[in-house]
C-alpha cells in the first residue's frame, strides 16, 4: 500500500559530483605561498642564516652576493635573515590579533544574535563606542602607558578587531536563529548551550573563518603601518613594516631595501585574501545542489 | 487552431550548463496559443514550465542555450534584436510572476511603477498616465485607487500586490499575458479572486494567456487547452474538457488522483505516485516517467515515446500504454 | 467562558483553555490568538485550518511553549504546560513533537542525517550509542528511507520530500504521544504530497499518535482529520467532525473556504460569487465577530456582540449569530 521512496541508489553517484569543485590554480598558488612563508618563519632559527641583528659596518647596503643573498641593509645586517625573522613577527601578530577578535567578538556576536533583548543592545552599543574611538590615538595611548612590545601590539589590534567579528557573527546568527532547525531543537527540549554549540556554531563558524583570514591580511598591513610609524615592535627586532620604514631612508640609493619587504607583505596579504574569499564562496553547503 | 496562432513555440529546447553536467530544462516542446485563448501549463517543480515561459520572454539565464523558434505575432523572438525585444516585452507581451513582492520594486510607489510603464511604452503625458493608472487599479479591483498610487508595495497585502502586478501587466493592452504561478503565494479565498480577475480581464481585452501552475484544479475551469509537462517534455496536450474527460497519459492520471479531494472520505489512502522525478542532468533513454509508472514495460525503459496525435486531432500524448478507461474525477 | 460549551472529549490528551497569544511588532500589538479553546482526544487527528496570518501556526507553537501565552492554559495529559519551566518543561516537550512546513530549513545544513535524528535521543539522555544507533535506524526504516544510504549524508543532498521524511523520523525517534504538524505538505509537489500524507497516516497508526494537523488547504486537512477546527483572525469559527463540517458548514467563513477550492473538473465552472475583500490586520481586528467585514450575513449585532462557540449540530460548534444551519 504505502509507496515508499526507496529509490535512493540512483542518487549515490549523482551526489558526489558537486563536491569536487575546481578551486583554481590561483587558490593553490596562494596556499603554496602561505605555506612557504610559514615554513621559513618557523624554521628561521635552524636555517643556516646569519643573525638578523649582527651589524657589519663595512658591508652597508651591500648588493646581492653569495654571502648575503639579498644583500645587507643600511646597518650592514643580512636582508634575507631580517626578512625571514620579520615574517615571524608579522605572522605572530597577524594570527594572534584576529584570534582575539574571533573568540571574543564571535562569542559576543552569537550570544547577542541568539538571545537578543537587552544583552544585544548592550553589546552592539559598546561595540559602537569602540568603533567610534579613533584607533591611532588608542594605540598611541596604550603604547605610551604600557610600552612598546609585541604582546601589547597584538592585544591592541586584537581588541580593535572585536567589533567587526561581532557583527559578522551576530548577522549570521540572527538569520540562522529564525530558521526552523533551531526552533526544532528548542522543541526537542535542547538547552540554550546545546543549541548555540551544536546547531548554531557549525553554521556560524565558516563565515567567521573566512572573515578571520581576511582579518589576518588586514592585521599584517596594520602591523606594518604601525611599525612604519615607529609604534610597532621595538628595534632591533625586525618586522616587515619596520623594514620598509628603515628602507625609506635609503630609497634613492638602494630601493630594494624598502621594496623587498613590501613585496613579501603584498604577496602574503594577497594570498590570505584569496584563500579567505575562496572559502567564503564555498561557505554555503548547498551551493552545488541545483 | 493553428491558423490563428498568436504564439507558436516550435521545437524549443533549453539547456543549462551546471557543475553536474548539462541540464536539459526544456526538451523539444511544441505549443501554440491562439489569439484570445488560454493555455494551461501544468507540472511539478523542476518540470521546466518556468524555463519554458522564460524562453518565450527571452529572459533566460545568460548561460542557457536555446534552440528552436518562438514565433510571436509573426516574429521570431529568438532572433529579434534586443532593442525590438525590449519594446515588445511589457507592451504586447506581459508577465505576472508568482511573488509580487519580488517583482515589484520596493522603493518606488505603485503610481511611479505603473506610470513609468505607461509613459515608456505608450508615450502618454503625466496627466494621462495618471488617469489611466487610476482606471487600471480600479479595473483590477483595488479600492481607493487614487490613494494607492502614493503607497509602496510593502504597505499592501499579498493579494493587493498581485492585483497591482496584474494592473502593470495589463497597462499596455498586451496580446499575450504569461501568468507564472500567479496565485501560489496567496490564500485560497484570494486565489479565487485573482483567477476570476484574470479571466474577466482576459475576456474583456481579448487577450491570450498562458497560465502556468502546479495545480490541475486551477487549470480545470479556466483554460481552453492544457499541456502537462514532466521532466522538460510535454507529455500530454488536449483541450481542457477532453483532457479531464479522458486522460491518456498515466502521469496526468496519477497526478490528478494524488490530489486530496474535498468530497473524499477522511483517512482514505491517497493513490500516491511513488519515487520522484528523474535527475534532469542525467536523462533516461526511455520514457522519463517509466520508473514511476505502473503501466511501464521493457519498451518504455529503452524507447522514448513521442507526442503523437493518437486520440484525436488535438489530443496528443507521449505514451506507449495510454490509459484506456475514461479517467473519472475519482471521489 | 467558551470552555464548557465545548464537547470535552472524555479524556483529552491536549486541552487548550482560552489561550491568548499577543506579541509586539514595531511597537504595535499583534493579536495572534485571542481566546481559543480546543481539545484533542487521544488517538485523534484534529485539523486546524485557516488562511495565512490567522494565528494557526502561532497556536501550534504556543502549545509547545515556544511562544509565551498572555493568558490561558495548555493542559497536556492533565498537566499545565504554561506553568512549567526549565527541566520539567524540557522533559514534557519530548512527548510533543513538531513537524514544519519547510523540511529543508528545519534540518541543520551542516550536520549529518544520522546526527540530526540522534539529537533528540542525546537530549533525552540516552547514553548508550549502540541503542541510539539502533533507534535511528528503526526510525529511518519506518519512514521509508534506507538507513545505510542516508545516515552519513548532509541534508542538501536530499529532495524536499525526502527531507520531510527525515523530519518525520526525527519527530518519531523518541516515541512521542503527540505530534504537531505545521503545514507539513504545503512546500511539497503534488505527487510527493500524497506520499507524505499517506506516511503520516501510517505512522499515526504504527506509533499510536495523536495529531494536530495545521494547514491552509481544506482538502488536505480533510484527508487526514477526524475533526476540523476553522480559525479566522485569531479566533475559532467552527469546530466539528470533518465530514459533517464539510458537508454542512455552519459558519459563513467555512462555507467561503470550501467554495474557494479549485475543483479539478472543467464542468464545475468556478463560482464568481466569492465575496471580495481580504482579512483585516490582526493588529486591529474588527469589533464583535471578526469575520463580519467580509461576511454576506453580517448585521449590526455582529459588530457589537462577539459570537461564542455554540452547538449547531451534534458535535459541531460554530461562533456565528447567523449560522447557515
Amino acid at each position: 500500500m504505502a509507496t515508499l521512496e526507496l529509490s535512493l541508489e540512483e542518487d549515490v553517484t549523482a551526489v558526489t559530483a558537486p563536491r569536487a569543485r575546481r578551486l583554481g590554480l590561483l587558490f593553490w598558488m596562494a596556499i603554496g605561498w602561505v605555506t612557504f612563508v610559514f615554513a621559513v618563519a618557523i624554521l628561521s632559527d635552524v636555517l643556516p642564516l646569519p643573525s638578523p641583528t649582527d651589524m657589519d659596518m663595512l658591508e652597508r647596503r651591500a648588493p646581492f652576493s653569495f654571502a648575503h643573498w639579498l644583500g645587507t641593509d643600511g646597518l650592514g645586517r643580512d636582508e634575507l635573515s631580517r626578512l625571514i625573522h620579520g615574517a615571524r613577527i608579522s605572522l605572530v601578530v597577524g594570527l594572534c590579533a584576529p584570534i582575539i577578535g574571533l573568540s571574543i567578538g564571535g562569542a559576543l556576536g552569537m550570544l547577542a544574535g541568539y538571545f537578543r533583548g537587552r544583552f544585544e543592545t548592550l553589546v552592539v552599543g559598546s561595540m559602537d563606542v569602540l568603533l567610534a574611538f579613533p584607533p591611532l590615538i588608542f594605540v598611541l595611548a596604550v603604547v605610551a602607558f604600557l610600552g612598546q612590545s609585541i604582546l601589547n601590539l597584538t592585544c591592541i589590534i586584537g581588541i580593535l578587531g572585536i567589533p567587526a567579528f561581532m557583527r559578522v557573527a551576530r548577522a549570521s546568527t540572527l538569520t540562522l536563529a529564525r530558521r526552523e532547525f533551531v526552533i526544532a531543537a528548542q522543541a526537542l527540549g535542547a538547552t540554550h548551550a546545546r543549541i548555540l554549540l551544536r546547531e548554531l556554531l557549525p553554521n556560524v563558524f565558516l563565515p567567521l573563518l573566512a572573515f578571520f583570514l581576511l582579518g589576518v591580511a588586514v592585521t599584517i598591513v596594520v602591523e606594518g603601518a604601525l611599525s612604519f610609524l615607529g609604534l610597532g615592535v621595538p628595534p632591533p627586532i625586525s618586522s616587515w613594516g619596520s623594514m620598509i620604514g628603515e628602507g625609506r631612508e635609503s630609497l634613492d640609493v638602494a630601493p630594494r631595501l624598502a621594496f623587498l619587504p613590501a613585496i613579501a607583505m603584498f604577496l602574503t596579504v594577497l594570498s590570505f585574501n584569496l584563500v579567505g574569499d575562496t572559502l567564503r564562496a564555498l561557505t554555503d553547503p548547498r551551493q552545488g545542489a541545483l | 487552431m493553428s491558423e490563428g496562432a498568436l504564439l507558436s513555440i516550435e521545437d524549443v529546447s533549453v539547456d543549462l550548463p551546471t557543475p553536474r553536467g548539462n541540464l536539459r530544462a526544456v526538451d523539444r516542446v511544441d505549443l501554440t496559443v491562439g489569439a484570445g485563448r488560454t493555455l494551461g501549463v501544468v507540472g511539478e517543480s523542476g518540470c521546466g514550465k518556468t524555463m519554458l515561459s522564460r524562453a518565450v520572454l527571452q529572459l533566460l539565464p545568460k548561460k542557457a542555450k536555446l534552440s528552436g523558434r518562438v514565433m510571436f505575432d509573426g516574429k521570431d523572438l529568438v532572433r529579434l534584436p534586443p532593442e525590438k525585444l525590449r519594446k515588445l516585452r511589457g507592451r504586447s507581451l506581459a508577465v505576472v510572476f508568482q511573488d509580487p513582492m519580488t517583482s515589484l520594486n520596493p522603493v518606488l510607489t505603485i503610481g511611479t511603477q505603473l506610470m513609468e510603464t505607461l509613459q515608456e511604452h505608450l508615450e502618454l503625458d503625466m496627466a494621462a498616465a495618471r488617469q489611466r493608472s487610476v482606471d487600471l487599479l480600479a479595473a483590477v479591483g483595488i479600492p481607493a485607487p487614487e490613494q494607492r498610487l502614493m503607497q509602496y508595495p510593502h504597505q499592501l497585502s499579498g493579494g493587493m500586490r498581485q492585483r497591482v502586478a496584474i494592473a502593470i501587466a495589463l497597462s499596455c493592452e498586451p496580446k499575450l499575458l504569461i501568468a507564472d504561478e500567479p496565485t501560489t503565494a496567496l490564500d485560497v479565498t484570494i486565489q479565487a479572486q485573482i483567477l476570476d480577475l484574470l479571466a474577466r480581464e482576459q475576456r474583456r481585452r481579448h487577450m491570450a494567456m498562458i497560465l502556468i501552475t502546479h495545480d490541475l484544479g486551477v487549470v480545470a475551469g479556466r483554460t481552453d487547452e492544457v499541456a502537462v509537462m514532466y521532466a522538460g517534455r510535454v507529455v500530454e496536450r488536449a483541450p481542457t474538457p477532453a483532457l479531464f474527460k479522458k486522460m491518456r497519459m498515466p502521469y496526468t492520471e496519477a497526478l490528478l488522483a494524488a490530489i486530496p479531494k474535498i468530497d473524499a472520505a477522511p483517512h482514505a489512502s491517497l493513490p500516491a505516485i511513488s519515487g520522484r522525478p528523474p535527475d534532469p542532468t542525467r536523462p533516461l533513454p526511455g520514457c522519463s516517467f517509466a520508473p514511476r509508472c505502473r503501466y511501464a514495460d521493457a519498451r518504455c525503459q529503452t524507447e522514448k515515446p513521442s507526442l503523437s496525435e493518437a486520440e484525436s486531432r488535438d489530443h496528443l500524448y507521449a505514451c506507449f500504454h495510454p490509459v484506456e478507461t475514461a479517467a473519472e474525477v475519482s471521489a | 467562558m467558551m470552555h464548557g460549551t465545548q464537547p470535552a472529549p472524555s479524556d483529552p490528551l491536549l486541552d487548550v483553555q482560552n489561550l491568548v497569544v499577543e506579541y509586539g511588532v514595531g511597537g504595535k500589538i499583534v493579536h495572534a490568538v485571542s481566546g481559543v479553546s480546543l481539545q484533542v482526544a487521544r488517538g485523534e487527528t484534529l485539523g486546524l485550518v485557516g488562511e495565512s496570518g490567522c494565528g494557526k501556526s502561532t497556536l501550534g507553537r504556543a502549545v509547545l511553549q515556544l511562544r509565551q501565552a498572555v493568558s490561558g492554559k495548555v493542559l497536556f495529559d492533565g498537566q499545565d504546560l504554561t506553568a512549567m519551566h526549565g527541566d520539567t518543561l524540557r522533559k514534557m516537550r519530548q512527548r510533543v513533537q513538531l513537524i514544519f512546513q519547510d523540511p529543508i530549513a528545519s534540518l541543520n545544513p551542516r550536520r549529518r542525517i544520522g546526527d540530526i535524528i540522534a539529537e533528540p535521543l542525546v537530549i533525552a539522555g540516552i547514553k548508550d550509542p549502540a541503542e541510539r544507533r539502533q533507534r535511528v535506524r528503526d526510525a529511518l526504516s519506518a519512514v521509508g528511507l534506507d538507513p545505510q544510504l542516508v545516515i552519513g549524508r548532509l541534508p542538501h543532498e536530499f529532495s524536499g520530500g525526502q527531507c520531510q521524511r527525515i523530519c518525520i523520523a526525527r519527530a518519531l525517534v523518541l516515541n512521542p504521544d503527540f505530534v504537531i504538524c505545521d503545514e507539513p505538505v504545503s512546500a511539497l509537489d503534488v505527487s510527493i504530497r500524497a506520499q507524505i500524507l499517506n506516511l503520516l497516516e501510517e505512522m499515526k497508526a504504527r506509533y499510536g499518535l495523536t495529531l494536530l494537523f495545521i494547514a491552509h488547504d481544506l482538502a488536505v486537512v480533510k484527508a487526514v482529520s477526524d475533526r476540523v477546527a476553522v480559525m479566522y483572525l485569531g479566533r475559532l469559527c467552527e469546530v466539528g467532525p470533518s465530514e459533517q463540517l464539510f458537508a454542512h458548514p455552519a459558519h459563513p467563513y467555512t462555507a467561503l473556504l470550501i467554495e474557494a477550492i479549485p475543483v479539478p473538473d472543467p464542468d464545475v465552472r468556478p463560482a464568481e460569487s466569492v465575496p471580495v475583500g481580504e482579512p483585516p490586520s490582526p493588529i486591529a481586528p474588527p469589533s464583535g465577530c471578526r469575520f463580519r467585514t467580509r461576511c454576506p450575513r453580517a448585521d449590526a449585532r455582529c459588530s457589537s456582540e462577539m459570537p461564542e462557540l455554540r452547538a449547531v449540530a451534534p458535535g459541531q460548534f460554530a461562533a456565528c449569530h447567523h449560522p447557515l444551519i
